[in-house]
């Protein structure tokens, strides 16, 4: 296996543990305060529609030509990844507050309990809709993640592997340990996830524009580089001048 | 309606997300990109440069308005 294809697994892995890791906190709750049956079918339907999806576009993205593929699929990873890093470079510098799995698990708990209760035998509207909600829209990133990064490179199997073997391995952890996964670095995971889509963008979307990198291919790990450094020391600078205003205020 | 309107509203938090002005971005370095490969000019530095301005004018947003509150 090349680098490039150990890249397109990585990233496939990656970005599918930090949005089992959310989708897993979701179901928890709600399958602890409601029951689980009507939140198994909520997963179950919202897994069977991802399917669909996957199935439908699949095919029909790896026919497109790969230039433009390049540059539609370079366009929306780099929108999509710029929306991760800024979100990480403001929690890394304080500006937004950290992802809490426990305080999430937490609040969904809580507005479950609020609801009218059910028989747990009958069907739970509340825990359906929920459990599907959560487990289709941050499948919703994994399918688009997979779908773009294996179509680009000609291996959507390779993409959906590296999903699979993030979502397997975080509900076998997520089942043993019966909790919210809050031991998971889901602020570093989100923050090279977001360094990883923003650099694969620029370097997929500039060539799909007719732009040849120096160095080709070696191009990309240069801009990887370039993304990390920038965007840890904007971070950093953040940080620093976000507590220094809070010093000055204090 | 309600559903077409909902589904859109969606699909833009999915693709658009939190600030418009990072997509701008993007599509104005991709053109920009493009039309210097057109006139013979590769310039590979043009699309990064843009989103390093789309970025930071983004964060720098968010620090701005910080401050005044």
């Amino acid at each position: 296996m090349n680098a490039g294809a150990w890249g397109l697994l990585l990233s496939s892995f990656l970005a599918s543990a930090v949005e089992t890791v959310e989708a897993f906190t979701i179901v928890l709750a709600v399958g602890i305060t409601r029951g689980w049956k009507s939140t198994m079918l909520g997963v179950g339907a919202a897994l069977c529609t991802l399917a669909v999806l996957v199935a439908l576009l699949g095919p029909g993205l790896v026919a497109i030509p790969i230039d433009v593929l390049r540059l539609v699929v370079g366009a929306l990873l780099l929108i999509f990844g710029l929306q991760w890093l800024r979100k990480a470079i403001l929690r890394a510098s304080g500006y937004k507050a950290m992802h809490d799995e426990v305080a999430i698990f937490a609040r969904e708990a809580a507005e479950a309990r609020e609801q009218p209760p059910t028989d747990r035998s009958a069907f739970d509207q509340y825990a359906f809709s929920l459990s599907f909600k959560g487990v289709f829209l941050e499948g919703l990133e994994v399918v688009f993640i997979v779908l773009t990064f294996g179509a680009i490179h000609g291996n959507i199997a390779l993409a959906a592997l590296g999903a699979v073997i993030a979502v397997a391995l975080v509900v076998i952890v997520g089942l043993a340990v019966r909790a919210p996964l809050s031991k998971v670095p889901e602020n570093t995971l989100k923050f090279t996830v977001g360094v990883m889509l923003t650099s694969f963008g620029i370097f997929w979307g500039a060539e799909g524009a007719g732009i040849v990198w120096p160095g080709n291919d070696l191009a990309l790990l240069g801009i990887v580089v370039g993304t990390a450094v920038a965007s840890l020391a904007t971070a950093a600078t953040m940080k620093r001048e976000r507590d220094r205003g809070l010093a000055v205020a204090t | 309606m309600t559903a077409v309107k909902n589904f859109v509203a969606f699909l833009y938090d999915f693709v658009v997300g939190d600030d418009w002005r990072m997509s701008v971005a993007v599509i104005l370095g991709l053109v920009a990109t493009g039309l210097a490969v057109r006139s013979g000019l590769n310039l590979w530095w043009l699309l990064p440069l843009f989103v390093v301005a789309g970025l930071g004018i983004s964060l720098r947003r968010v620090v701005r308005k910080n401050g005044e509150t």
